[in-house]
C-alpha cells in the first residue's frame, strides 16, 4: 500500500478490504435468476435456420411446410422484420472514412457467413421451432468467399459488399517524430511478422433474451444477458420506433459477458420484432454451437512491426503496419475497428521513445462479426512490442529484465505522452518492474533454467510490461456520435429503517459490481455493508448511465457512488443535526450511529431520523423537507482515459519432443490505482490473465478456406481448464488517479493484456538453444514442433 | 439443440430388449451412460423413434472372475474402472486409462461396453481391448457369441456388431506375475481426446519380451494394433536400439488421417515419441 493515507482512511473502512460478494451465496446456490430461468406466462420460443454458406445469394424460401407444422406460431423471414425494424450500421464519425453495409436482423437477398440467421420459426416449444427448421427450404446460389486477409485485399478480388471499390472497412495512420530517420540512423533493427488468431469470449451462459411487447400499452420489455441495459433500451426504442419511456431493459443476473454481450446481434433484434408481430413474449437462448459462429470473435490481426534501438539498447523507433480482418460488415454500434485503432494507439505505450509510426488496415472477410473482447487490442500491441524488446535483448546481449529497466519510463516523469497522442496522469512501470523481480525470484529462475538446459529440459522465463486503458471518457464512444454514455447515474435512499438502496447504472456479470459499490456506499455513509442493497440493471429503476464496457465499473460507478453518498450523508446529518440542535460539520456517522465527531459518542441511531423524518415530520422545526433521497451523476472529466499499468512474468516448459507447454507459474504486479477490494482485483486478475494464456495457447476459431468454422465447438475450441493453468502470484503497486476523490481505476483488462505476450516471449526463450522462433498465437503444439523442424 | 421426439422403453432383461429393438427396426437406439448418443440426439445427427434403455438390466452389471478370464459387465461405469479392485489387480490396463478417459461427470455415466460398442477411434477403452486381447460378448435375435477384439473393429464408428445386437460382457484375460503394461496419451488438457494415445501389456522373461501388444488410439479410423513394431521388439530386451527400432517400425503400422491441426506426419511423429517414452518406462520395470 504506497498510496498515502487520505479522508477514506477512516475508521471501518470498506474501502481497500477483502470483503465477500453479497450474490455469491445466492449464486452458488443455485438461486440465481438468469434469462433462461425465466417463464414468462403465454411466452413462445425463438429458433433460427442459419446459412450453410459462407457467402450466398439467397434464391427461394420455401416456408409452407413449417407453418403448417403444430405448435408453430410464427415463420419470419427478412422482408417480415424489415417492415418494422429500421436497419443499422456500425460506423462512428471519428473514425474518417470507414464503411460498413447496412443491416437488418434477417437478411434480404443475401447471407455473408456460414451461420448467419435467415429464417426465424416462433413456436410452443424450442424443440418444435427446431422441428420446423427441418421443414423449411431455401435455395441459395453460391458467391465467391473472402475467408482471409490475403484474398480480401487482393485487387480485382472478390467483393463482399457489392458496388464498393475493395474490401477495406477502415484505414488509419499515425506518424510521429522521424521514424524513417531513426530507423536510418539506429545501431540495431528488429523486425518480425506476428500472426493473432481469431478468439472468442465463450462465457458459462450464452446470449439469452425474453422480449416481451404488450401492444395494449405500446410497450416493450426486454429481459437481456447484456452488460448495458440502456444501451439496448436506446436502440430497441429507436429501430422499431418505440418512445424511450415505454422501453425496459432487464439485465438481472447475468454469467459471464467479457465485451461479448454489449453488441447487437442479429438474432436478438429480430427477436424484439418477433414479439411485436406476435403480441407475446418471445424468448431465445443461443446455444453452444449457435455461440460460436454468432457471437462477436475478436483479434485475427498480421502485424509486421519493427523497433530501432542505440548501441546501447535505447528504443528509438517503431514502425508498425497491422492488418485486421473484421467480418463481411461492421458490429453495431461500437464498430469492429476499435481493437484495430487500440492496437496501433497502444505499442510501445510503456517505454519512452518518441519515432512513431503506424498504419491499420480493416478488412470485411466472410465470417462472423468482429468487435469488442476483453482487454480490446491490448494483448496484440502488447505481444508486439514485448516480442520486440526481446529480440532486441538477445541482439543486444541484455538481460529481458534490464533493457526494460532501460527504456521504460521513468516513475519521476509524469504527467507524459506517448508516442501515439496518449496522455498518461501517472504510471509505476518502474516500481512494478522492481517488484516483479523480486516476486518471481528471477535470478533464481535464470540459474535454474541454465541448470535444467543441461540435462534437456527446457524452461522458458516470459516478461511482459503493459499499459491499460481504463475509466474512458465520451472520448470513447461518444465523439463517435454513439448513444453510449460514459457517465454513470445513482439513486441513494435512506430506508425507513435505516438501511440504504442504491440504485446504479453500472451493472454485475459476476465480477463484483454490486459488491464494491455496496462498500463504497457502507464506507461512505458509515453503515455496515449488509445494510446497504445495491440494485442494477433495469432500466425502469436504475438512472441512465454507461453500464458495464471497457473497463469503468470501480473507476467510475465507483466515484458515482461514493459522491452520491456523501450527498446523502450531508442530508442525513442536516436532519441529525436539527433534531440534536447541533451544526452538521460537528456530527458524524460511525456503524449507523450518529456520533459527535470529535468524542464519537453515540448521539442517535440513523433509524431513528429515518423513522422521526418519514413518520414524525411534524416534530422536526417548520419548513424542514428531509431529503432522505439524493441522486447522482458522475461523468469523468480531466484525462480522456485513466491509464494503468503493470508487468507480468511467466515460467514454462517445453517439451520439445511433443510441442508441448506446460505453465509453471505466472507473476503480475499491476497497479490499478485505489484498490476497492482486494480478493475481487485480485481474482480479476486472475480471471484475466487464464483468459490471456487461452489465447496464447488454445483459443483459435480456425475456417476453412470456404469460409466454414472447423471447430465449432467446446470439443474443438479448446478453453483453458483448471488441469493446465499455473499458480499466479499478485502484487499491487497504487497510484491512485487524482481525477476523483476514489483514486480508482479499472482492471479487467490488465490480465488479459499481457499474458499472451509472455508466453509467447517464455516460448521462445525456451527454444533459444534451437535458433527456433515462433511468432503466433495460439503456440499449438503443432507449431512448437513445425518451428524445431520435428516431422 | 433440442433432440427430436422420440419414444422411450425401459427394459428390465436383455430379453425384453432385443424384443423392443427387433419390434422397432433399425429406428431404435439401445442406450445406456447416453455420453455420445445424446448429445448426438441433441444436435440431430441422429434421431431414432425409440431409445431402449438397458441400465437396469442386471444381467449386465458386475466385475467378476470366470475362468482365466475377467468378467466386466456391459454396464461397468468408467469410474468403476479407478474403483473396482478386482480390475486394479486383474486388469490394471484399464485401470491405468481410466483416469484419463474425459471428466468425472462423464465418468460417472459413461459405460465400459458403450465405449466399446461406440468404438470411437479416438477413445481410450476400445483401443485397450485391443492392447489386453479381450473378447466381447455379444447377443442378439439369434444368440450369443464372442468376438476377439482383433476382430471387432471394423471402421470408422463399425463393428462386428450386427443390427439388434448388444455387448453384454468384455472378456479380459487375467493379469499375470510375467506381464508389465503401460498406458499414456498426449492430450492438449487432461480429458481430452489424445491427439494420439496408447496402451501396451507385455509378457516377460527376466528382460526378454516374449510377447507384447501394442494398441494405439486417435490415429486412424479405428482402435490400432501395430502388429509390425510389435514384432520388432518380441525376443529381446527392452533397450535402446531395440527401441528405436520399434519406433521406426511404427510407420508401416500407422497411416494417420489428414486434419486441419494435427498433420499425419506429425501425429506420427508423436506416436513415435509416446512410444518411444512407454517403452523406456516398460523397460525400467523389468
Amino acid at each position: 500500500m504506497s498510496a498515502p493515507l487520505t479522508s477514506l482512511d477512516r475508521p471501518n473502512s470498506y474501502i481497500g478490504r477483502s470483503v465477500p460478494r453479497p450474490n455469491a451465496k445466492r449464486l452458488l446456490a443455485g438461486r440465481g435468476r438468469y434469462v433462461s430461468d425465466l417463464r414468462l406466462p403465454r411466452m413462445l420460443h425463438a429458433a433460427f435456420l442459419r446459412s450453410p454458406h459462407a457467402h450466398a445469394k439467397i434464391i427461394s424460401i420455401d416456408v409452407a411446410q413449417a407453418r403448417a407444422l403444430e405448435g408453430v406460431h410464427l415463420v419470419a423471414i427478412g422482408a417480415d422484420l424489415a417492415k418494422i425494424c429500421t436497419p443499422w450500421t456500425g460506423t462512428l464519425d471519428h473514425f474518417k472514412g470507414m464503411t460498413s453495409a447496412p443491416q437488418l436482423p434477417l437478411p434480404l437477398d443475401r447471407v455473408v457467413w456460414a451461420g448467419q440467421a435467415v429464417v426465424a420459426v416462433v413456436a410452443e416449444s424450442r424443440a418444435i421451432a427446431e422441428d420446423a427448421l427441418e421443414l423449411i427450404e431455401i435455395d441459395y446460389e453460391d458467391l465467391p468467399v473472402v475467408a482471409d486477409i490475403d484474398s480480401a485485399r487482393e485487387a480485382g478480388g472478390p467483393l463482399i459488399n457489392p458496388g464498393s471499390g475493395n474490401n477495406v472497412c477502415f484505414r488509419s495512420q499515425l506518424d510521429n517524430g522521424s521514424v524513417d530517420d531513426a530507423f536510418a540512423h539506429a545501431a540495431h533493427v528488429v523486425e518480425e511478422e506476428f500472426c493473432f488468431g481469431r478468439h472468442t469470449a465463450v462465457t458459462l451462459e450464452p446470449r439469452a433474451i425474453v422480449a416481451e411487447y404488450d401492444p395494449a400499452a405500446g410497450a416493450l420489455t426486454v429481459h437481456h444477458a447484456t452488460q448495458t441495459p440502456y444501451q439496448f433500451q436506446d436502440l430497441y426504442s429507436r429501430h422499431y420506433g418505440i418512445p424511450e419511456a415505454r422501453v425496459r431493459v432487464i439485465a438481472t443476473d447475468i454469467g459471464g459477458s467479457f465485451g461479448m454481450k454489449l453488441h447487437v446481434y442479429h438474432e436478438d433484434m429480430a427477436v424484439v420484432g418477433l414479439s411485436i408481430l406476435l403480441g407475446r413474449p418471445v424468448k431465445y437462448v443461443a446455444d453452444r454451437m449457435e455461440s460460436f459462429v454468432s457471437d462477436i470473435h475478436a483479434r485475427d490481426h498480421r502485424v509486421r512491426a519493427r523497433m530501432a534501438l542505440d548501441a546501447e539498447g535505447e528504443i528509438l523507433a517503431m514502425d508498425v503496419l497491422d492488418l485486421t480482418a473484421i467480418g463481411a460488415f461492421s458490429t453495431y454500434p461500437r464498430t469492429s475497428v476499435v481493437e484495430g485503432n487500440q492496437v496501433i494507439r497502444l505499442m510501445g505505450a510503456p517505454y519512452r521513445f518518441k519515432n512513431y509510426r503506424a498504419t491499420l488496415e480493416v478488412i470485411f472477410q466472410n465470417k462472423v462479426q468482429t468487435s469488442q473482447y476483453r482487454a480490446v487490442g491490448h494483448p496484440i500491441a502488447c505481444a508486439v512490442t514485448e516480442r520486440l524488446v526481446d529480440m532486441a535483448a538477445v541482439k543486444l546481449g541484455l538481460d529481458p529484465l534490464a533493457i526494460r529497466a532501460q527504456n521504460l519510463i521513468a516513475d519521476d516523469a509524469y504527467p507524459q505522452t506517448s508516442p501515439t497522442g496518449y496522455r498518461f496522469e501517472a504510471l509505476s512501470h518502474q516500481a512494478c518492474l522492481k517488484r516483479l523481480h523480486e516476486i518471481m525470484d528471477y535470478d533464481a529462475l535464470r540459474a535454474e533454467q541454465a541448470e535444467l538446459r543441461k540435462s534437456g529440459v527446457y524452461h522458458g522465463i516470459g516478461i511482459a510490461a503493459f499499459v491499460e486503458i481504463t475509466n474512458p471518457s465520451p472520448a470513447f464512444y461518444g465523439v463517435g456520435g454513439a448513444r453510449i454514455s460514459s457517465q454513470d447515474g445513482a439513486i441513494l435512499s435512506l430506508t425507513p429503517s435505516g438501511e440504504v438502496r442504491c440504485l446504479i447504472s453500472v451493472t454485475e456479470q459476476g465480477q463484483g459490481t454490486e459488491a464494491i459499490i455496496s462498500q463504497i456506499v457502507a464506507d461512505q455513509l458509515g453503515l455496515a455493508q449488509e445494510h446497504v442493497k445495491v440494485i442494477t440493471g433495469d432500466t425502469e429503476v436504475t438512472p441512465h448511465g454507461g453500464a458495464t464496457w471497457a473497463c469503468r465499473g470501480a473507476g467510475i460507478g465507483g466515484e458515482t457512488a461514493l459522491q452520491a453518498a456523501r450527498a446523502l450523508r450531508r442530508n442525513i446529518l442536516e436532519i441529525a443535526a436539527l433534531i440534536l440542535q447541533e451544526q452538521p460539520s460537528a456530527l458524524d456517522i460511525i456503524d449507523g450511529e450518529v456520533v459527535d465527531a470529535g468524542t464519537r459518542n453515540q448521539r442517535m441511531p440513523i433509524s431513528e431520523i429515518a423513522r422521526i423524518a418519514y413518520f414524525r415530520s411534524d416534530t422536526l422545526p417548520p419548513g424542514t423537507q428531509a431529503q432522505l433521497t439524493v441522486s447522482h451523476h458522475f461523468a469523468p472529466q480531466g484525462y480522456p482515459f485513466a491509464f494503468t499499468n503493470g508487468i507480468q512474468g511467466c515460467s514454462l516448459e517445453v517439451d520439445v519432443e511433443t510441442g508441448f507447454i506446460k505453465m509453471l507459474k505466472h507473476f503480475i504486479v499491476e497497479d490499478c490505482g485505489r484498490v476497492i477490494n482486494p480478493m475481487l482485483v485480485d481474482e480479476q486478475l486472475r480471471g484475466g490473465i487464464v483468459q490471456g494464456l487461452g489465447a496464447a495457447l488454445f483459443e483459435e476459431c480456425r475456417y476453412s478456406e470456404t469460409g466454414q468454422l472447423v471447430n465449432g465447438s467446446l470439443a474443438d475450441y479448446l478453453v483453458p481448464m483448471p488441469m493446465e493453468m499455473p499458480d499466479i502470484v499478485i502484487a499491487h503497486v497504487e497510484t491512485p488517479t487524482a481525477d476523483t476523490e476514489l483514486g480508482a481505476k479499472g482492471c479487467g483488462e490488465a490480465g488479459t493484456a499481457a499474458a499472451s505476450a509472455c508466453v509467447l516471449n517464455a516460448v521462445n526463450d525456451a527454444l533459444t538453444p534451437f535458433n527456433a522462433t515462433i511468432n503466433s498465437i495460439p503456440i499449438t503444439p503443432a507449431k512448437v514442433l513445425k518451428a524445431l523442424k520435428r516431422f | 439443440m433440442k433432440a427430436r421426439a422420440f419414444s422411450y422403453f425401459r427394459a428390465a432383461t436383455i430379453d425384453q430388449a432385443l424384443d423392443a429393438r427387433a419390434r422397432a427396426g433399425d429406428d431404435a437406439r439401445f442406450i445406456a451412460g447416453g455420453q455420445s448418443l445424446v448429445p448426438a440426439l441433441s444436435l440431430r445427427l441422429q434421431a431414432p423413434r425409440l431409445l431402449i434403455d438397458i441400465t437396469h438390466i442386471s444381467e449386465l452389471r458386475g466385475v467378476r472372475r470366470e475362468g482365466g478370464y475377467l468378467r466386466i459387465g456391459a454396464l461397468t461405469r468408467h469410474c468403476e474402472m479407478l474403483s473396482e479392485p478386482l480390475i486394479a489387480e486383474f486388469a490394471p490396463l484399464l485401470h491405468a486409462a481410466a483416469p484419463f478417459v474425459a471428466h468425472p461427470a462423464i465418468r460417472n455415466r459413461g459405460t465400459f461396453g458403450g465405449s466399446v460398442a461406440h468404438a470411437d477411434p479416438a477413445s481410450e477403452f476400445p483401443a485397450m481391448t485391443l492392447a489386453l486381447g479381450a473378447e466381447i460378448e455379444i447377443i442378439g435375435p439369434s444368440g450369443g457369441r464372442r468376438v476377439k477384439a482383433d476382430d471387432f473393429f471394423v471402421d470408422l464408428f463399425e463393428t462386428a456388431l450386427q443390427p439388434g445386437e448388444l455387448i453384454t460382457a468384455v472378456f479380459v484375460p487375467l493379469f499375470k506375475a510375467d506381464q508389465r503394461f503401460a498406458f499414456d496419451e498426449l492430450a492438449r488438457r487432461r480429458g481430452d481426446y489424445a491427439l494420439v494415445g496408447c496402451g501396451m501389456l507385455a509378457t516377460s522373461t527376466g528382460e526378454r519380451i516374449d510377447d507384447i501388444r501394442i494398441s494405439f488410439f486417435s490415429v486412424g479410423n479405428t482402435p490400432t494394433r501395430v502388429k509390425g513394431t510389435e514384432a520388432t521388439l518380441i525376443g529381446s530386451s527392452l533397450g535402446a536400439e531395440r527401441i528405436a527400432a520399434a519406433q521406426a517400425a511404427l510407420e508401416g503400422d500407422l497411416a494417420p488421417p489428414d486434419s486441419d491441426e494435427v498433420p499425419p506426419a506429425m501425429r506420427l511423429h508423436l506416436a513415435r515419441v509416446l512410444l518411444g517414452r512407454m517403452l523406456g518406462r516398460l523397460g525400467e520395470r523389468a
